[in-house]
């Protein structure tokens, strides 16, 4: 098991490594750089400017320099936000994704396990049609729509929530469910197919046989497997909600990581370009690492260390 | 059971980390009890909230380069002047005197306080000043202060501090020599570029511009109390403010949200007193349903959008094909059906705001006859038989919807008036600014917004075929020569007189077809009264109040 671990994390470092080179060179690529604008600076200001921030040396000196820093995680100060180095952004901006998105999260596997196995266990009859027209409604309402439709009802007609911004509980409950309906609805057809699964197979018939009852059946020995491919789609998914959404962020002015991810790139802003694809890298791959090792522990069929990699 | 044990665990994993995100909340719910606990107060409270969109790049006067960070300096700090209805009116300078060249200024500071109690001095303008042309502070706005004598060569690293034209003679004199006579200097100085500093405390603590507290001080209307980055500033009124007997609010909150649907949301349902601009946005498709209930506010600021002709692409280096093009174009039916903001046609270059008769301008809006004479003698001149013989011209723009119907509709009017085949072309801004520097293109949008209330900001775009601006590479020698001779004219009638022949020339040869004049739409509070706009889209809230 450690051996297998460590192995991963060297796997890790690599894709890191590789994703750090390609950002940077693309990022280099694109035309235009963080000091053009509508109004063109001077060029002896511009030229200063490019000293100052080292945009003036050779590109490999540059990129040696990066790396070094990323290794002390020092993502070096903001090209546009006077002041504030890419750090700061991150530390402020993480926990205010992290939170909304654990909460997202908790809902869209509560709710989504719910519903799939409501509808597996009612398998062709109401509670499953309903369940699954969720789910297809789910899948296919954008979040943004869902977010603004939320906003409309529960906010400006009901009252009940504040339309936007991040103050206290009560602010964060509409961004959470916006975020966590395509997830919810997405988890609920996993976990109903897979329930459906687990329900036509022998030793649930023993159970039965047995003559325990249709709920410890369900909760002893169906769900846990039925929950597999769930915890599978799990890694990608938190790695993505706990990191922030730029759409829900917006939406409801959310002042989280999930809006630097677009606008540094519009504001060609090099360094938090870098510094937040780096940290959203190290949590998908962190994620995933998770995921797998979780796979192990709940169905000891896969086997880590052995020839058969989970996933 | 082990198995048990393990989803057992998973799962206190995932609360434990829910949990310890729980605890940030804390501080921020027991900020709002104090909130509450002031509304009872006073009958009416004088409490504002705004929008203003995104987080501003720098609170630092020398630092601060984008409207946002404006918006919220001209709260918190005041220049020597300041603007009110539209013109400069005295603010932090008492009074002034102007030498007969109108190239030196002397400055009485007033008996001002920063907001910690330090008085404001005129040596806290001149290290200001100084501070934001010192090279080794990249400050990109340094520029905004090369009218003063020496600014540029010290900025250039060409000339010593010493050398540039700013001093403090004593604690409450100021006085400023510039490179050429001025006329709009005292507009400039409203400017927040041009705003002071506590030189104390910037000498010491070189960081303090970074964050709220007791080190950041501000000698305007009102303090800045809290900053939470990203999310809202708290501004509240200034009590070492030496007028401060006329501003009646006690608290500014400026909220960061960057979604103008949200935005006219949150003003419907109270949280906002205000919705759209200067600071925010109000969505496009909410315009006509606002205006319809009387709910609309517009006022013309200084702004034109235009396209670009590159005068050295063929074929448009051929006048009157750029007449053609300029003349086809229906303004009226883009502002009334596609900007839907009451945008005012622009058949001229300089906003209506400065050079009031150019809400005529100097041609007819969709001329289509006149268009069709001038393509006709363009594609002679050109060599050409027929509209049919020229190849597509392609049109850029940067991506935007608004810019892409705005394209689509000139697209249609060229070809039905003319026949010319145009093809669309759309980039991400920071590519599509690069191209249009570069002049790899032949007819692009750009918008362009005053700086200060002077018809130069539009005119000295195109005085220099390489001046970084100018993209269409056209020059004329006698536009140039106006343009300089009005920088020295002394007797300001003579020299608007000046610029408008300048941009009679600029209207007659087009290497820009104006589309339209910016307006600037909102919906406020009916009880707020006293704010100041001015005609730049610039929003002072020092004489703000709630009836």
């Amino acid at each position: 098991m450690l051996r297998y671990i460590g192995r991963r994390l060297l796997y890790m470092l690599l894709s890191l490594f590789l994703i750090i080179t390609a950002t940077f060179f693309l990022m280099r690529a694109a035309p235009g750089g963080p000091f053009s604008g509508e109004k063109k600076l001077p060029p002896e200001i511009e030229k200063n400017l490019n000293e100052f921030y080292g945009l003036d040396r050779p590109w490999y000196e540059q990129y040696f320099d990066y790396l070094t820093s990323i290794a002390q995680w020092d993502f070096g100060p903001s090209f546009k936000y006077k002041g504030q180095t890419v750090n700061d952004l991150i530390n402020s901006g993480f926990p205010v994704s992290f939170f909304l998105g654990m909460e997202a999260l908790l809902i869209a596997v509560g709710m989504g396990v719910l519903l799939g196995i409501i509808a597996a266990l009612n398998h062709n009859k109401w509670q499953d049609y309903a369940a699954m027209i969720f789910a297809v409604l789910g899948i296919s309402v954008p979040s943004f729509i869902m977010a603004s439709l939320l906003q409309y009802v529960l906010a400006i007609k009901l009252g009940v929530f504040p339309v936007a911004r991040w103050e206290s509980f009560m602010h964060t409950i509409l961004p959470a469910i916006a975020l966590a309906t395509g997830p919810t609805a997405f988890i609920a057809r996993l976990t109903r197919s897979s329930m459906l699964e687990v329900l036509s197979n022998d030793y649930i018939r023993t159970a039965k046989a047995k003559g325990l009852s249709r709920m410890q059946i369900t909760v002893r020995h169906a769900i846990r497997n039925a929950l597999l491919p769930v915890v599978s789609y799990l890694g990608p998914l938190s790695a993505g909600v706990i990191t922030g959404s730029f759409v829900i962020e917006k939406i409801f002015g959310i002042p989280g990581l999930g809006s630097h991810f677009v606008l540094s790139i519009s504001n060609r802003d090099y360094t938090v370009i870098m510094g937040v694809t780096v940290f959203y890298s190290i949590i998908l791959l962190a994620a995933i690492l998770l995921v797998d090792i979780a796979y192990g522990l709940i169905d000891p069929r896969i086997k880590l260390a052995g020839g058969k990699k989970g996933e | 059971m082990k198995k048990r044990l393990s989803l057992l665990f998973s799962l206190m994993l995932v609360l434990s980390l829910f949990l310890a995100a729980c605890g940030g909340f804390d501080k921020k719910e027991s900020a709002d009890d104090t909130k509450k606990g002031e509304d009872k107060k006073a009958d009416v409270p004088q409490e504002l909230h705004i929008n203003i969109n995104t987080e501003p790049f720098s609170l630092h006067p020398g630092l601060a380069n984008d409207s946002t960070s404006g918006t919220v300096l001209r709260q918190t700090f005041e220049g020597l002047t300041v603007i009110k209805d539209g013109k400069p009116d005295l603010a932090a300078a008492e009074s002034y005197e102007v030498s007969d060249d109108l190239t030196t200024y002397t400055f009485k500071l007033r008996d001002a306080k920063w907001t910690n109690g330090d008085p404001v001095t005129a040596h806290d303008f001149e290290y200001a000043w100084k501070w934001a042309l010192d090279p080794k502070n990249q400050s990109q706005y340094a520029y905004q202060l090369y009218y003063i004598k020496n600014g540029q060569a010290f900025n250039e690293g060409k000339a010593k501090a010493e050398d540039v034209g700013v001093k403090a003679i004593d604690d409450k004199t100021l006085q400023v020599t510039l490179e050429n006579p001025t006329p709009y200097f005292l507009e400039l100085t409203a400017f927040y570029t041009y705003y002071p500093v506590n030189s104390k405390i910037a000498q010491q603590n070189p960081d303090w511009y970074k964050n709220a507290g007791d080190q950041y001080t501000s000698n305007g209307p009102f303090k800045m109390v809290s900053w939470e980055h990203n999310s809202k500033i708290v501004l509240e009124k200034n009590e070492n403010y030496w007028d401060a007997n006329n501003v009646k609010l006690t608290k500014i909150e400026m909220v960061m949200v960057n979604d103008p649907n949200t935005e006219l949301s949150m003003f419907n349902n109270g949280e906002l007193d205000w919705a759209g601009s200067p600071t925010g946005n109000l969505p496009t498709d909410a315009l006509p349903q606002l205006k319809q209930e009387g709910k609309l506010h517009v006022q013309p600021i200084a702004g034109t959008y235009w396209y670009k002709f590159n005068t050295e692409k063929a074929p448009l280096n051929n006048v009157n094909i750029r007449k053609a093009l300029t003349y086809a174009i229906d303004r009226k039916a883009i502002v009334e059906n596609i900007t839907k903001g009451e945008q005012v046609p622009a058949m001229a270059a300089v906003p209506p705001t400065m050079f009031p008769e150019n809400e005529k301008g100097y041609f007819k809006d969709n001329d289509v006859e006149k268009a069709k004479e001038h393509l006709q003698k363009g594609l002679e001149e050109l060599g050409l038989k027929d509209v049919k013989d020229l190849p597509p011209i392609t049109l850029s723009f940067n991506t935007s919807e608004a810019h892409a119907k705005i394209a689509q509709a000139i697209q249609d009017m060229w070809k039905k008036n003319l026949g010319i085949e145009v093809k669309l072309e759309n980039a991400e801004w920071n590519v599509y600014i690069d191209k249009l520097h570069s002049g790899d293109y032949q007819i692009g949008r750009m918008g362009w917004l005053g700086d200060f209330n002077d018809p130069i900001n539009f005119l000295e775009l195109y005085r220099d075929k390489k001046g970084g601006n100018n993209d269409t590479n056209w020059e004329n020698p006698k536009y140039k020569q106006l343009l300089i001779d009005s920088q020295k004219e002394k007797d300001s009638e003579k020299r608007l007189q000046m610029l408008k022949e300048a941009e009679a020339i600029l209207m007659d040869e087009l290497p820009i077809a104006p589309i339209y004049f910016y307006t600037q739409t909102w919906v406020q509070k009916d009880n707020l009264k006293g704010v100041e706009l001015s005609g730049l889209g610039d929003v002072q809230f020092k004489w703000a109040y709630f009836e």
